[in-house]
């Protein structure tokens, strides 16, 4: 048993640096799904922003200004991209979910057609910053310092967020909106203030995940929609507008789209579509979900 | 004969609450059966249960003799169950008759058929449903655009469409105004003793008009079960509608006490079993 | 007066059957009128090749693939109420069947065509199975991983599919043992069977199975009720529809020249299949096709003027599209501006256009307000429906008299 950790050690810890790095993607995406049954087809469109602002401030180059300033700016962008969508949702709100979704849809198009002009279709590389962008010496295998840093931040910012929600007035009125949107607008809530809200922080979170996600993945047109399917999948699995299940989701996923990869590199693929439809089939709310989506 | 509907110690929990509990329920085949009692009684429940569209969590249902507590709604409905709804529930985007008609073809015609074709034997059923509950000028009509009355009318009609041997209704007389009550009435009961009719229903004038049996439901169980005048003169159906013994005062000649008197009666039962266009504005759905 | 979609601009021979399975009053004296509008667009584009230039022509020819392709989602999204993600993976089937068909065993027409048909409708119930069961975005989101699930197949099982490069060198169709080689004979053979695609398609939706989809879709519990399987229903609809996909795809594989890649399987042509549905107007048949043939203008013929960023504008046609176009393309043919009460929680439905009832404008209608579907928060423990779907989705309205100027919008795409 410990032989076979050891031989899988680094796909192991792969796959937590991509839980976390999935957790900050899809927690918003669940969070503003859960609340607002809107679902933003263009959440991978922002971590493609975030990705290439990465790239765009440390220049292919180890810096920790660089890299900070990336962060910021990917914060900015994300948190305001956020804000408009929500802004730009609201009319469709007497229309349905879907037209509300297809509103994003034709966004991501727009965004990812916007970058590759910019910046073109080669791959971008995003160097990690200055002592981070080394290996280290854990339990025998050297492995990627940055990675081990992802998941450091990873598991902070689930700490954060747990707080938030869990303790905060503010958490409270957020799960009440997962629960029962009309209820909570009834007892006086602007619902497009929470909207808006929720909206921003998870698209700031995205786009910082696509920082925070370059000396990992880089920078690549196509990235969009990888990143996008992956956060979809996090998120069923765990269940819509919930912070755990977005966590317990994306560890999964994470673990399925490393090892899994590693010791059965002909299914990865359709691993992950197994675990999509075997979690829709038995339990279609999600392991932590509150909402019924399926079925 | 053999009852149509059996339910023996039916019962359907929530966690902890049981909204209903323990219902021993005898339908005869060609009876009209009501259900009455306060809100919270436990009828919708109840009457999901018979349909099919919620799982029991204790007892069986028996459909002509045939265990049905395991089936689902659809295989339910495909052994002649036919309901109406609380809350309209048609084919907005669609005509009058193209609903009626996604009922009949079922029966009449052919469902599947992936072909454009005539199917003359719905088009004339659509027609004479559509007769029988008067909404024959109104076929072309898409539902969007009638009345709330007619729309209850169609409800019947379409439920009617489906053949069936017992129709379920839910409290079908809802928001309509008494002309329209008293049509409704008469509609049921012109019905074919072929159907056998459950009618939950709040409005007693309709219940008293129609029934004849009638099953009063109180927190989930069966409180009595016998004819219209047993329920009325029944102390206990009065206690628990009322809160306290009260008789006479609740199912007098007709069920309609004077709202204007300020009775505690109508404070109570305005919500729920008082149907008057003073008492609650005429629309209640 | 009926609310049918109306018949397919491409289709002259249903239009001449007599009546469909329902009381359509009127629609019987619109039909001829649509049934010529339909026979004179055949004949024009019989014509194409005796007047056009070749590229052209066959410009046209990828128009009519990609039409058939948005008419076949257009069954799924605008008729069943599915709105899928993933149909291009289908399509994408369909083509590398038809193309690996041809290569290895034969060119002979149609039989590649009927290869790429059976082999897409086997996947499309396979995964269909699994994904009818969900509503709503769900489902949107499961055919999304659907068809990039299969689009990552068709990257990595390069041996038979050549990769990321794609499929070449697929030989011309042969018609009676002759390979057509000249583009006008590649587009009748396309126009041929892409007018039978699409005569399918129409005669389906205004057959009794159609008006149980297009009932499954309104309103899924009523229908459960009646003593319909949904389920059932929805997979042979998600089927067929891509059965034609399918077919769609084995036409682009018959082109000249054609190269068929994974990106052809993949998220960005179902989103371009979404968006000609939902710019043409859902359920209406027509309107994505007329959708598809903009999508394919924009794309194929602007892009390269526009350094192959032809995307960028659709995606800004298509935001316009979805905020002004209510019912898409087909909604500008009727009147109708009214819509009704508070938003529904319900899957979308396609707007029923083209034929508008007019209700009867003495009967005044106060109590619409009170057909609201209950909220469906605080749901009974059994309640089946996920997201979208609840009792009664509300359709765009008829022609009420204008009432409330400021009434939520109801558009289904």
């Amino acid at each position: 048993m410990t032989e076979w950790f050891a031989d899988n050690f680094v796909s192991i810890l792969n796959g937590l640096a991509i839980g976390s790095l999935l957790f900050i993607l899809a927690v918003g995406l669940s969070l503003v799904f859960g609340m607002m049954d809107v679902l933003n087809l263009g959440h991978g469109a922002l971590y493609l922003i975030g990705a290439y602002v990465g790239y765009q401030f440390t220049g292919g180059v180890s810096s920790w200004s660089g890299f900070l300033t990336a962060l910021a700016v990917a914060a900015v962008f994300g948190a305001v991209a956020g804000l408009i969508l929500s802004v730009a949702t609201q009319p469709l709100v007497g229309r349905g979910h879907l037209d509300q979704a297809l509103l994003t849809l034709g966004v991501a198009l727009v965004v990812a057609e916007v970058i590759s002009i910019i910046f073109g279709d080669d791959v971008q590389n995003v160097v990690a910053p200055p002592g981070l962008n080394e290996s280290i010496q854990v339990f025998g295998n050297t492995y990627p310092a940055y990675r081990l840093a992802l998941i450091g931040v990873g598991a902070v910012l689930a700490i954060i967020v747990w707080l938030v929600i869990e303790k905060t007035s503010l958490g409270a009125l957020i799960r009440a909106s997962v629960s029962d949107r009309e209820m909570v607008s009834a007892v006086g809530v602007d619902n497009r203030k929470v909207k808006a809200g929720v909206f921003a922080f998870g698209s700031m979170l995205a786009a910082v995940a696509g920082v925070l996600g370059g000396p990992v993945y880089g920078a690549r047109t196509g990235l969009d929609e990888t990143v996008l399917l992956l956060a979809l999948v996090v998120i069923v699995i765990g269940g819509l507008g919930s912070v755990r299940g977005a966590l317990i989701g994306a560890l999964v996923i994470g673990q399925v789209e490393s090892l899994g990869k590693a010791l059965y590199p002909d299914f990865a693929s359709f691993m992950l579509f197994g675990a999509l439809a075997l979690v829709l089939i038995v339990r279609p709310r999600g392991l932590f979900g509150s909402r019924v989506g399926a079925g | 004969m053999s009852a149509l509907l059996e339910l023996r110690g039916v019962g359907r929990s929530f966690g902890a609450l049981k909204a209903v509990d323990g219902v021993d329920l005898d339908v005869e085949s060609g009876a009209r059966h009501a259900l009455i009692g306060p809100n919270g009684a436990g009828k919708s429940t109840l009457f999901r249960l018979i349909s099919g569209e919620m799982a029991v969590t204790a007892g069986t249902v028996t459909l002509s003799g045939d265990e049905v507590t395991k089936l689902s709604q659809v295989r339910r409905a495909r052994r002649g169950l036919a309901q109406t709804m609380q809350h309209s529930s048609l084919f907005l985007t669609q005509t009058a008759a193209q609903n009626v008609a996604l009922a009949a073809q079922r029966h009449r015609g052919s469902a599947r058929w992936l072909l454009p074709r005539r199917q003359r034997d719905v088009d004339s059923r659509v027609t004479e449903l559509l007769a029988a509950v008067g909404l024959l000028e109104r076929g072309e009509v898409a539902v969007s655009a009638l009345s709330h009355g007619e729309r209850r009318q169609l409800e019947i009609a379409v439920a009617l469409a489906c053949e069936p041997r017992l129709l379920l209704m839910d409290e079908p007389a809802a928001g309509m105004s008494p002309a329209e009550s008293g049509r409704l009435t008469e509609l049921v009961l012109a019905l074919p003793r072929e159907i056998t009719v459950v009618i939950v229903e709040h409005d007693l004038d309709v219940v008293f008009a129609l029934a004849e049996r009638v099953t009063v439901l109180h927190l989930g169980q069966v409180l009595l079960t016998g004819s219209p005048d047993e329920v009325r003169e029944s102390v206990a159906v009065q206690e628990a509608y009322l809160g306290s013994s009260n008789r006479g005062e609740l199912f007098g000649p007709t069920s309609r006490p004077d709202p204007s008197e300020g009775h505690p009666v109508s404070n109570l039962l305005a919500e729920g079993a008082l149907h008057s266009d003073e008492a609650d504005g005429g629309t209640r759905s | 007066m009926s609310v049918d979609p109306a018949p397919s601009t491409v289709d002259e021979t249903a239009a001449r059957t007599s009546g469909t399975a329902t009381p359509t009053g009127s629609a019987r004296r619109r039909v001829p009128l649509a049934g010529l509008i339909a026979l004179a667009v055949l004949i024009l584009l019989a014509a194409v090749p005796l007047f056009v230039a070749p590229f052209q022509t066959s410009m046209l020819a990828r128009m009519l693939i990609f039409a058939l392709l948005a008419v076949s989602l257009d069954l799924l999204v605008g008729i069943t109420g599915l709105p899928s993600l993933g149909h291009a993976a289908y399509f994408g089937i369909g083509a590398y069947t038809a193309g690996l068909v041809a290569k290895y065993w034969t060119a002979a027409a149609p039989i590649p065509l009927i290869a790429a048909v059976v082999v897409a409708a086997f996947a499309a119930v396979a995964t269909g199975w699994l994904a009818v069961r969900s509503h709503g975005v769900f489902f949107l989101m499961l055919t999304l991983a659907i068809g990039e699930l299969i689009q990552q197949l068709a990257e990595s099982w390069s041996g038979v599919t050549g990769g990321d490069n794609g499929l070449s060198g697929i030989p011309a169709v042969e018609v009676a043992g002759e390979p057509l080689s000249l583009v006008g004979y590649v587009y009748w053979y396309v126009l041929f069977f892409a007018v039978l695609g699409f005569t399918v398609i129409w005669a389906v939706s205004r057959s009794p199975f159609g008006a149980a989809l297009r009932g499954i879709r309104d309103n899924e519990p009523r229908m459960r009720s009646l003593g319909y399987s949904p389920f059932r229903y929805k997979l042979a609809g998600f089927t067929l529809a891509g059965a034609i996909a399918g077919l769609a795809g084995g036409l682009f594989a018959s082109q000249q020249f054609a190269l068929v890649t994974p990106a052809d399987l993949g998220f960005t042509t179902s989103a371009l299949a979404l968006l000609a549905v939902a710019v043409g107007g859902a359920g209406s048949l027509w309107g994505p096709a007329i959708g598809a043939a903009v999508v394919v203008l924009i794309r194929d013929v602007y892009g390269p003027d526009l350094d192959g960023h032809g995307t960028l504008v659709l995606g800004i046609v298509f935001i316009v599209a979805v905020y002004s176009l209510r019912n898409g393309l087909a909604g500008l043919t009727t009147t109708r501006f009214r819509r009704r009460g508070p938003p529904a929680d319900a899957a979308p439905a396609p707007p029923r256009d083209n034929e508008a009832t007019t209700p009867d404008p003495t009967t005044p209608d106060p109590t619409q307000a009170t057909s609201a579907v209950p909220p469906t928060g605080g749901l009974p423990a059994n309640r089946q429906e996920g997201h979208g779907v609840d009792q009664g989705s509300k359709g765009p309205g008829t022609d009420d008299p204008p009432r409330h100027a400021d009434d939520p919008g109801e558009r289904r795409s």
